[in-house]
């Protein structure tokens, strides 16, 4: 067996380079699913979307990057749990009776990456079975047919637009996306430190960027029920 | 100016041995000087308990002078102090208030032990330092000083990482009880210099596989022991410690 890369990847650095480049493959894959949600918005039935969620299951070359996707996700939030539970143990049995929470620039989601991520992580089971789920195996998926298609494809917009009726379904999601919103702010700078790459120059730029990015994801997203429950 | 008469009511950390249990213990102490330190003040108070034929408070120190990084209190639940860039003992009772109660309570985490009162056990750092924080030099008569030319901006750097005191006030404040500040500033001084090539692709890894071995928590970029550190260390060395680990892990042979 490899052993430099055993003991890398078992080393606090090591383990810690998998969640800076697990947690990177997410934000971009996030950045084009809101995208690509963003059609949801268009109205005209849904035919847009629907087209365009019909491609993203069926291009092989999407299809081969989706298991990297899920492989990400389950490396990143186990990896992440194991993490919190080890930095919790390092802290040891005693706490502290009086404790300041003083940063050096880091924000306050930063004390609290493990349960956040353990929010998303329900959120996306969730999620995971009212979409996905459904658009793969599921019963509650009508069909639709759409002038230049030999077949009926999946009405996944008819499916979002219903679960959008429900107001409480909509507050889920939008409370949801603040946690996510909340984990990136902190998590996009810090990736790049884990990474080793800090600049005098460029760290201030990744900064901004990596706000804006939390802000712009979670807002994009968190737009999408409102709109949807409010043009129903 | 300065009074010389405050009354503080002191909330300290008692605990007889490691496998004791702890508790707080409420103590007054009156005629405190604003001239006096953090640990003179404590000293006032030790008398008054040996006169009082009680247990004095076990507490650490030992230059009071700001540089060896033997003093160790949570002060209100900073640690060194709500005065940043500045050790215990060199944190002086002008910055408290008459009347105040204070809190002080040892380092807490699983890799410092408590010996006794404020006392812990910080070997694991010696052992992170043994693993890798030294250089090879020939023996023999002292090399000319000015033989080894190193720019001044890159002296600088390492004179900012050699700063570190060893006092493990980054682990007292991260909430994960990492010891990333103090492993990245000893790795960063050395990779600095010319003197520390030789070991240099070796140290990283070592000093990291010691770090996680006595049990310390994995950085989450915090930046607490920023924040707290007395010499001001910067989380900068962590990054650059990962890209040295980075490199002599992924790199190395
Ligand atoms: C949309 C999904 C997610 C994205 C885009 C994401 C992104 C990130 C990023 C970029 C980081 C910073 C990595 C670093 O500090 O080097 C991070 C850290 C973290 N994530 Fe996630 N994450 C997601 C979901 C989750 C989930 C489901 C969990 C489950 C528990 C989780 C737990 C954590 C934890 C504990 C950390 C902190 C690790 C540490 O610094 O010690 N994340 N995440
Ligand atoms: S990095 Fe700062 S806080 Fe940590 S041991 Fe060194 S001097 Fe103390
Ligand atoms: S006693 Fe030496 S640094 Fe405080």
């Amino acid at each position: 067996m490899n052993t430099w890369f055993v003991r890398f990847i078992t080393s606090s650095i090591g383990k810690k380079v998998v969640m800076a480049l697990t947690g990177l493959f997410l934000i971009s894959f996030l950045i084009i699913h809101l995208i690509g949600n963003l059609q949801l918005l268009s109205g005209a039935g849904g035919q847009a979307f629907n087209e365009y969620a019909y491609f993203m299951t069926h291009n092989p070359l999407i299809k081969a990057t989706s298991y990297g996707l899920y492989a990400s996700i389950l490396l990143h939030a186990i990896q992440g749990i194991l993490l919190w539970i080890k930095n919790r143990q390092a802290r040891g049995s005693q706490g502290y009776a009086v404790k300041a929470n003083r940063t050096a620039g880091a924000s306050k989601a930063s004390y609290r990456m493990g349960a956040i991520g353990s929010i998303i992580l329900i959120f996306l089971v969730i999620h995971l079975i009212q979409f996905w789920y459904q658009t793969h195996w599921g019963s509650q998926i009508e069909t639709v047919d759409y002038e230049g298609w030999d077949q009926p494809i999946n009405d996944l917009y008819a499916l979002v637009a219903f679960t959008y009726t429900n107001i409480w379904m909509v507050v889920f999601y939008v409370v949801c996306m603040i946690f996510v919103g909340l984990h990136l702010w902190h998590g996009f700078e810090s990736a790049f430190q884990t990474l080793g790459l800090s600049h005098e120059k460029w760290t201030p730029l990744v900064k901004i960027v990596g706000r804006v990015l939390s802000v712009a994801l979670a807002a994009g997203f968190a737009i999408i029920p409102i709109w949807m429950y409010l043009n129903q | 100016m300065g009074a010389d008469n405050m009354k503080l009511t002191l909330k300290i950390w008692r605990q007889k041995g490691n496998k004791a249990k702890g508790q707080f213990q409420t103590y007054q102490v009156d005629n405190v000087s604003t001239h006096m330190s953090f640990l003179e003040m404590l000293d006032v108070l030790n008398e008054k308990l040996v006169s009082d034929k009680q247990e004095p408070v076990a507490f650490e120190h030992d230059c009071r002078e700001g540089i060896c990084g033997t003093c160790s209190l949570v002060i209100n639940g900073y640690p060194h102090g709500p005065m940043q860039g500045t050790t215990t003992c060199q944190l002086h009772m002008r910055h408290f208030n008459d009347g105040d109660t204070i809190t002080i309570e040892p380092w807490r985490s699983a890799a410092f032990p408590v010996v006794k009162d404020l006392v812990v056990n910080r070997d694991a750092f010696d052992r992170i330092i043994q693993s890798g924080g030294f250089i090879s030099v020939n023996t023999g008569q002292a090399q000319d000083g000015n033989a080894i030319p190193i720019e001044k901006e890159v002296a600088n750097e390492a004179m900012d990482a050699a700063t570190c005191i060893g006092c493990g006030a980054c682990v007292a404040a991260c909430p994960n009880a990492s010891a990333m500040l103090f492993t990245a500033a000893k790795v960063s001084h050395l990779a600095h210099m010319p003197q520390g090539e030789v070991e240099a692709a070796q140290r990283a890894r070592r000093m990291v596989e010691q770090h996680d071995a006595e049990g310390f928590g994995r950085c989450s970029n915090i930046t607490a022991c920023e924040a707290e550190c007395p010499k001001e260390i910067s989380v900068e060395h962590i990054a650059r410690l990962n890209r040295e680990y980075l490199s002599s892990s992924v790199g190395g042979k």
